[in-house]
């Protein structure tokens, strides 16, 4: 890995380890995970034990320490798609994808997330895919949605 | 626009941009906020700008892109001013109309606009639409009027003369008065008096003072914070900054959730005009005060929206909440003084101060001054973001303003306040709504999600699904909490798989007690009440559930099986093809059957079902009714019929 952009991005706030949080979400959005040895940069370069690194990215749900898939699915549990049938369309993008929520398959086609709200709550139930919000979902048409993704 | 160094800069140059706006006669404004996104909106702009230069209107009409308008249903929205013309659901293909006729012509376009369902008659104005007309966004309102990426719309609107009023015409304790006389209540959840908050920030000892907007918003279902964010951060910033002048603050951090990345870019640039124009930074507008704002990105943590948990997130830390006292206003962030306040108290800090506390407490109830924004959504026709006067009942916001439920179905329950707030039932849809009317009714304001359910909503599911809510997003420091509520979602879970006991219910109030009781923060402090206000109003579904192994809602996938009405059922093989679980029988002209041993519920055949035959059934708690026998199943017309 290159340690290149990890480096730039704790520059850029200039190693302050008050900026922890920001720094680690800086490189999730780079390599969508934060691979091991960046956090051991951070760790080196901030002056911060590892240990208290790896907690602040085991707490905060934005951190992955595993490679996701080459799309990620967010399938939106907030309330308003709940009361709609959110869990109909969890069921059938598991069914589809094998995979639960928190997992990549094996071809790292696919990640798998729900998340508490997209604030699309006109929509519902609704999904993201790679940033594209999809609405007012049926299990069928959820099924067409994800076969055209490669 | 250059630095501006004093109070007369500011009015010329708002005066300047107010002249220049006359020339250009026709504005169009197009809503462009998340939801708006993902209905298209970017698409219908370009479409704008193409169409406009094409129909040579370029530079003649202004067109804007705002922040959301709040009537999310029926976005992309655009309006027409001066004429004030609503075209609702707009696509790309009707844009050349919308230049050629309604700009060029002067003609209004009816296919585009609002059609009220029950009547059938068109509104061609905003304010004639039902959704607004019943409204009184004196917060939101502004949101339909600026382009947050321009400070000049902002002054246009009479941005900043709060501000002006603060710096050169009273002191900072006057500030301070007017927020308490205005009795401004925090619109993030506890409902404390903003201006008691503050005093005792500004007569703590310790320097710096720090003031913090919580746009953290975790509530699910609730994104009035984020449209207010992306759509006027200008206003919000205004009232972070005297804030900051009444407690003698000088530094001010924001904390977005990282979910809202059109919020963070729009405050990025909210904060760069302002620096750029010097009203933040150093000597703002030549008085001496100084005040600079920093931006923190949330990592994902509900737990993060509480303040003292919010605060150790800013440092750098896990956010965990700590015990209070000492509340941050004595020892915040740092250790220092801080005053944190929700995202909508700020942005009504400038209108108190502009237009004085009394114009502000003509509005509202007793003890709840104002109005509050709700994000109106569930099974509700119009969804979307609705601001409406303290007191008003919820009766009418569902029904005046929402326009009742979808589908002719029975209203049962709306919830409010969030993951730990509360279901208030059909007896009590003349409720007023408030801060203390809501607590009295076992719910709460919370930071103003209103989800709507009906008849086909379960009760038990939804305590559940809000318990399993909590369960995930505890911090694991208290035990009640984090175990508890672990318990607690298993004997929900079993309730609605058939497998609920005698004595649960029981079981459950004990364990919502020990919560309550032994937790340290609001977050378990406040867990059980979905699973005590549901079990409060409609206990009677409890007991469906455990003792009859039956959903009254027809819900809960465990309890329900469908089957096909023979007399309905017309052999259209719409089921038999759709069904993932081949587990319909049938053939053409032969009546079809659900096997259902092969059922996985999933409810497939239910949806897809004609609803003219409508043919597919469900029921729970008895068994379907045999099948017809084989002899019967071929649908034989009858040639005297045809
Ligand atoms: C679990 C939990 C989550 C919270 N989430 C939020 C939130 O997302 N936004 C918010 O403004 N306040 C939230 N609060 C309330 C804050 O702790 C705090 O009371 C509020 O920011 C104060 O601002 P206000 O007085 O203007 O409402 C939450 C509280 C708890 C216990």
């Amino acid at each position: 890995m290159d340690t290149g952009k990890t480096d730039q991005i704790i520059d850029k706030h200039e190693g302050q380890a008050s900026s922890l949080i920001q720094i680690l979400l800086e490189i999730q959005s780079e390599y969508h995970w934060l691979p091991k040895e960046a956090l051991e940069r951070v760790s080196e370069k901030l002056h911060v034990p590892f240990s208290r690194v790896r907690h602040i990215a085991t707490f905060y749900k934005a951190f992955s320490l595993v490679p996701k898939g080459r799309h990620e699915i967010h399938i939106c549990m907030g309330t308003a798609c709940h009361v709609r049938g959110a869990t109909r369309i969890l069921d059938k993008v598991q069914d589809l994808t094998g995979i639960q929520p928190g997992e990549t398959d094996l071809d790292f086609k696919f990640s798998l997330e729900t998340v508490n709200c997209l604030g699309c709550c006109a929509m519902g139930p609704v999904l993201e895919i790679d940033g594209q919000t999809h609405g007012k979902l049926s299990p069928a048409k959820t099924a067409d949605v994800l076969k055209s993704f490669e | 626009m250059p630095r501006i160094s004093s109070p007369a800069e500011l009015e010329d140059i708002r005066r300047d941009v107010l002249s220049k706006r006359k020339l250009s006669k026709t504005c169009l404004t197009l809503c462009s906020g998340t939801a708006c996104h993902a209905t298209g909106s970017d698409r219908v702009a370009a479409a704008i700008e193409v169409e406009l230069e094409k129909q040579g209107f370029k530079g003649e009409v202004y067109f804007r892109r705002t922040g959301c308008h709040g009537f999310c249903e029926k976005g992309p929205i655009v309006l027409v001013d001066p004429e004030e013309i609503c075209y609702l659901q707009v696509t790309p293909e009707d844009v050349p109309e919308i230049v050629s006729q309604t700009i060029k012509e002067k003609k209004v376009i009816d296919r585009l606009l609002y059609t009220d369902p029950n009547t059938g008659e068109r509104a061609a104005r905003e304010s004639d639409i039902p959704f607004y007309k019943n409204q009184e966004r004196i917060v939101f309102g502004a949101n339909r009027r600026i382009d947050p990426k321009s400070i000049e719309d902002y002054l246009a609107i009479g941005g900043y003369q709060a501000l002006v009023k603060a710096l050169f015409e009273i002191t900072p304790e006057q500030v301070l008065e007017e927020v308490k006389e205005a009795n401004l209540r925090g619109r993030g959840g506890g409902g404390f008096p903003a201006g008691e908050k503050w005093e005792v920030a500004r007569n703590a000892p310790g320097e710096p003072k720090y003031v913090v907007v919580n746009c953290d918003e975790g509530d699910p279902g609730a994104y009035m914070d984020r449209s207010l964010m992306e759509g006027n951060p200008y206003g919000v910033l205004e009232g972070l900054m005297l804030g900051a002048y009444a407690i003698g603050a000088h530094e001010g951090y924001v904390y977005v959730r990282q979910e809202y990345p059109l919020a963070l870019q729009n405050l990025g640039t909210a904060i760069k005009q302002a620096q750029e124009h010097g009203l933040l930074g150093r000597d703002i507008l030549g008085s001496g005060f100084n005040f600079n704002v920093k931006v923190h990105r949330g990592a994902g943590a509900f737990v993060c929206g509480e303040e003292t948990a919010l605060l150790k997130s800013l440092e750098g830390e896990a956010g965990e909440p700590r015990p209070r006292p000492p509340y941050p206003a004595v020892k915040g962030l740092w250790g220092k003084p801080t005053c944190i306040n929700n995202v909508e108290t700020w942005a009504n800090v400038p209108l108190i101060i502009h237009r004085g506390a009394q114009a502000f407490t003509s509005i509202g109830t007793e003890g709840s001054k104002g109005t509050k924004i709700f994000s109106l959504v569930g099974k509700i026709n119009n969804t979307g973001l609705v601001e409406v006067p303290m007191g008003i009942t919820i009766k009418d916001i569902i029904y005046k303003i929402g326009g009742g439920i979808p589908g002719g179905k029975k209203f049962k329950a709306v919830q409010t306040g969030g993951p730990s707030g509360g279901c208030i039932p059909a007896e009590l849809l003349d409720l007023r709504v408030g801060f203390d009317e809501l607590t009295k009714a076992g719910s709460m304001m919370g930071s103003g999600g209103m989800i709507v359910m009906d008849e086909d909503t379960c009760m038990v599911d939804v305590a559940r699904y809000f318990i399993n809510f909590l369960t995930d997003e505890s911090c694991g420091k208290c035990l009640p909490c984090r175990e508890g509520l672990r318990q607690m979602h298993k004997i929900l879970t079993n309730i609605t798989e058939g497998k609920g006991e005698e004595g649960d219910i029981e079981l459950l109030e004990e364990l919502s007690e020990t919560a309550v009781e032994a937790s340290l923060c609001a977050l378990g402090k406040t867990a059980p009440n979905p699973f005590r206000s549901t079990v409060r109003y409609f206990r009677d579904e409890y007991e469906a559930h455990i003792k009859e192994k039956r959903c009254p809602a027809l819900y809960c996938k465990e309890l329900i099986s469908y089957y096909i009405d023979p007399e309905k059922c017309q052999a259209c093989g719409s089921c038999l093809r759709e069904c993932p679980a081949e587990a319909i029988d049938g053939g053409k002209k032969m009546i079809h059957i659900v096997d259902q041993e092969k059922c996985t519920k999933c409810g497939t055949c239910f949806e897809v079902c004609p609803s003219r035959y409508s043919a597919v059934k469900k029921t729970s708690g008895e068994p379907v009714p045999p099948p017809i026998p084989e002899e019967e199943r071929m649908i034989v017309k009858k040639s005297k019929e045809e």
